[in-house]
């Protein structure tokens, strides 16, 4: 049994009569490397810990559920927040729906989501790859004038959720990341690019990679103008799908849908999509990068289909919006760290792949709009309402090629109405860091705003 | 006034003056040019009203401190949940593994008396029974539902965060601050044939429970039911190139993005801010003279020091339209020979410091609010801004509008559909052809590099002579 595990079963020793306890503790060793002009400029290498602690009464009116959290394991931290927590209930609202999660007889999936490597890796080799990537981009191309930052992260998690109720769960994830900004001049205004490449640890990396795309989507942007206005097909590529997926993935919350503000509510049998569309959240496939044994009250992660060949199938659910639902979990329970309450949420989408890679997909569209980046996802997309206008980089379409860059426009449509107007699904799966794999999408019916 | 301190609070240090002096000699053993403590002792408690039921009551704690060590053009960085001597020292010598050549042992470090900064708030967040916060809740509830009955969700929430933190550096510097900060938020959906759509108002200030009067939260709940049930008749936004008069509060929001972030000396001095270079240029249109102003006791972004120690401070960016200066932290000044302006923040004792702004406002003009929609043909108005964000090499931003109307011959008119407007930092500055006087400032969270910090944006109703709309009508 891991240690944390062990740790927070004994916290549930301080259970008082009736009362439910749920502990969820959780640790991490964090390196962070920023290189600029061949030397470290940043280096952050730290160790936390803490726990959050649910206690739940019940009574004949419903149960009432009061929380708290610390950042430290220290006892005197505990008996605080057992305390709080428990003042906490007092003053909750008596909700029939109200629970813990108990074992549901699912079994969890056996994943290697750790690589000893990040451990072991000595600091001298990481920062030789955070230098070493800020090089490669910088000697990449004439034209880069600056590399504002160079990054090496990489981390070891582990987490352990253990319940007055049964449950008991421990599980470890690392991880490493490179991410590179460049910025390209050629006389004209600059443009920039930012290449990534993630994986377990730090062998899995892939720097000539992140460089050549940072340079890459830096360099093509040089000389680009915003057109005028006008309505057409966007191809939408892996990184801005991505974005895109998770939008729609936070709208497929079993939450969202039982506190009335989901686009998707009363539509489960309805096509919602176009029939080249199937999307999943599957944790279990460890390829994805937020891949999971457990979900965030315990229970065994599962593979859920979410829409299917563009019908709504159902929704992701934790143990409390599934009862408000009259439903069962589907381990689908997230949380914002120790401080965070579970909810429901999406952790590893993906689309089916489609059967035409992104070359053909531009052909087949002819004429259109390429997005490559996305600004302000956050102040212009409505999930509530559905409707979306997001800033966007990115480079004409024209006879069925990339052609000139294009600068300062939005893209704009409703969700509802975006799902039903996809035209073609890309075979070019990307795994992503993130709550979403991205592929090329085409989409129709984008209102362009420019001049 | 000055509010009755809890036991918490009395205790100024957290951590022994010597045990930081003896601290910081470590982190300088290998050699550092600077090396700084930074012990952070915070309190919160967060509550939500959802459909009427009370949900979420949190309470949290946590208490560290991060150590950096900065040598020639490198900052080490390591932080801690042990505040015992050798817990600091651990965390010292790996903040100081930076500095490769070693240095002449153990440097003496001598620390003047702490520079203590009490709490400015009246009411406590540990001195209010919560039985008070859910009524407030319950009330904004019954006054949001009040607005009609097309409204069918309504959300609240509550919280408050007691920040206590000491910083000592190897200058001798040793100062600290009480930071007491109290939010409540009202979110609104209203259903019609259309669909669903949402209303939202915030209250937040660097005050104790004293910025919550049933009023205010009363007003707030109903401001945002308004917004929701409004849009339920709106039409999709228009796209391209229009006039838009932007109400005061939230509007400065498109300061803070259109050029806060890029005179932010961090992105200056690495030449990846449009703004670089600039200083003593005209930037903006001689209406906008805008200040970033650390000072202004109660606002959001309001501080006494700065998370380096620093006052907090006014400083004029721009004036008349001419740029005056950058904003700075401890490190970018030093390597320019100057102080900080007051502008070096970090999220937490688990994150480096950088240059961040505090409240950003643009000074009032003596325009009419009235007169300048009157005097727009055809536009669009904003009531509300919700956020953007700014790509501050290319100075591309965008900022979304989460509550607007047409303008039609002098007249505000049909309501839209939300949507972001996108621009171009140096060009939109150079738009704003009106200010009016009607001053307001609206909170906001802004993130940078993975950190958030609380900051005000403020700004009188003014008018942009184009701003391209990024609506879905054609």
């Amino acid at each position: 049994m891991s240690q944390l595990l062990e740790r927070a079963e004994r916290m549930l020793e301080s259970a008082r009569g009736a009362e439910e306890i749920e502990v969820y503790v959780a640790s991490g060793v964090d390196t962070e490397v920023q290189a600029y002009q061949g030397e470290v400029e940043e280096l952050t290498t730290a160790t936390s810990n803490g726990f959050g602690v649910r206690i739940l009464n019940d009574s004949a009116g419903g149960a009432r559920v009061g929380t708290a959290w610390a950042g430290s394991l220290d006892d005197e931290a505990i008996v605080n927040a057992l305390r709080e927590a428990r003042d906490n209930a007092t003053f909750a609202t008596e909700d029939e729906f109200v629970a813990f999660a108990r074992p549901d007889g699912v079994a969890a999936v056996s994943l290697t989501l750790t690589d000893d490597a990040v451990a072991s890796t000595p600091l001298d080799q990481k920062i030789a790859m955070a230098i070493e990537l800020e090089r490669l981009v910088r000697s990449g191309d004439t034209r880069i004038r600056q590399v504002d930052s160079a990054n090496y992260s990489d981390y070891v998690a582990e987490a352990a959720i253990a319940s007055t109720t049964g449950i008991r769960a421990s599980y470890a994830r690392t991880g490493a990341y490179v991410s590179v900004e460049a910025i390209a001049n050629d006389g004209g205004d600059d443009q920039t690019g930012w290449g990534l490449s993630a994986g377990r640890a730090p062998h899995e990396l892939d720097i000539e990679k992140a460089a050549a795309d940072a340079i890459r989507r830096a360099t093509r942007m040089l000389g680009a103008v915003k057109p005028k206005s006008f309505k057409c097909t966007a191809v939408f590529d892996p990184r801005t799908a991505a974005t895109l997926f998770s939008i729609i993935g936070s709208a497929l919350s079993g939450e969202a849908v039982v506190r009335g503000r989901s686009i998707f509510a009363n539509r489960v049998g309805e096509m919602v999509a176009t029939p080249s569309f199937t999307l999943l959240d599957d944790p279990t496939d460890a390829r994805h990068f937020a891949a999971s044994v457990y979900d965030a009250e315990g229970l065994a992660c599962r593979r859920n289909v979410l829409i299917e060949r563009g019908e709504l199938k159902g929704f992701v659910y934790d143990t409390v919006s599934a009862r408000r639902a009259g439903t069962v979990s589907t381990g689908s329970a997230v949380r914002g760290g120790i401080a965070g309450s579970p909810s429901a949420g999406c952790r590893a989408l993906q689309l089916a792949p489609g059967d035409v890679d992104q070359a053909e997909i531009l052909r087949r569209v002819g004429n259109g709009v390429f997005v490559e980046s996305l600004i302000g996802v956050h102040s212009g997309v409505n999930p509530v309402s559905g409707d979306f206008s997001v800033g966007v980089t990115g480079l004409m379409i024209r006879d069925g090629q990339l052609a000139e860059p294009v600068r300062e426009i939005t893209v704009a449509s409703t969700l509802q109405r975006m799902l039903l107007d996809v035209v073609h699904v890309g075979s070019d799966l990307e795994w992503l860091p993130g709550a979403a794999a991205g592929q090329s999408v085409a989409i129709d019916n984008i209102a362009v705003s420019g001049t | 006034m000055i509010g009755p301190c809890t036991l918490a609070c009395m205790k100024s240090t957290l951590v022994e003056h010597e045990v930081l002096q003896r601290t910081l000699g470590e982190a300088m053993a290998r050699g550092g040019d600077f090396a700084e403590v930074f012990v952070e002792d915070r309190t919160t408690s967060s509550a939500m009203l959802d459909q009427r039921r009370v949900e979420q009551l949190s309470s949290g704690h946590e208490r560290g401190a991060g150590i950096r060590v900065v040598v020639g053009d490198t900052t080490g960085f390591a932080h801690t949940a042990n505040l015992t001597e050798s817990g600091l020292v651990a965390a010292a010598r790996a903040a100081a593994a930076v500095a490769r050549d070693g240095g002449g042992g153990v440097r003496e470090i001598a620390l003047g008396p702490l520079r203590d900064n009490p709490s400015r708030a009246t009411i406590l967040p540990a001195d209010v029974d919560k039985a008070r916060k859910i009524e407030l809740m319950n009330h904004a509830d019954d006054a949001a539902r009040s607005e009609g009955s097309s409204i069918t969700q309504v959300q609240v929430a509550l919280g408050d965060s007691t920040r206590h933190f000491v910083v000592a550096n190897s200058d001798g510097l040793f100062a600290g601050d009480h930071q007491v900060r109290t939010r409540f938020n009202v979110s609104c959906i209203a259903k019609g044939d259309t669909g669903m759509q949402t209303g939202y108002r915030p209250i937040a200030g660097t005050r104790g429970f004293e910025l919550l009067s049933a009023d205010a939260v009363a007003e707030a709940a109903r401001g945002a039911a308004r917004q929701a049930i409004t849009k339920l008749d709106a039409r999709p936004a228009p796209s391209g190139d229009l006039p838009v008069v932007l109400a005061g509060g939230s509007g400065g929001i498109l300061f803070h993005e259109a050029c806060g972030h890029g005179l932010e000396a961090d992105a200056i001095l690495k030449q990846a801010s449009v703004y670089a270079g600039k200083v003593g240029q005209l930037v903006a249109s001689p209406l906008v003279t805008l200040v970033d102003d650390g000072t202004v006791e109660g606002e959001w972004g309001y501080l006494a020091i700065d998370d380096e120690g620093r006052p907090g401070a006014r400083n004029v960016l721009i004036e008349n339209g001419v740029l005056t200066d950058y904003m700075w932290d401890y490190l970018r000044s030093r390597k320019e020979g100057r102080v900080s302006s007051g502008n070096g923040r970090r999220q937490s004792y688990q994150h480096l410091p950088m240059v961040r702004m505090t409240n950003t406002y643009l000074l009032e003009g003596d325009s009419d609010a009235d007169e300048i929609v009157a005097q727009t043909p055809y536009g669009v108005y904003v009531a509300q801004l919700g956020g953007g964000q700014v790509n501050t090499a290319t100075g591309d931003f965008v900022f979304g509008m989460t509550a607007a109307f047409m303008i039609e011959d002098g007249k505000i008119t049909a309501p839209l559909r939300d949507c972001n407007l996108i621009g171009n930092g140096p060009d939109v500055l150079h738009r704003v052809d009106a200010v009016a006087s009607d001053f307001s400032m609206t909170p906001g969270t802004c993130g940078k590099n993975g950190q958030s910090v609380p900051v005000g944006t403020g700004q009188a109703t003014m008018r942009l002579t184009g701003v391209t709309i990024g609506g879905a009508a054609v």
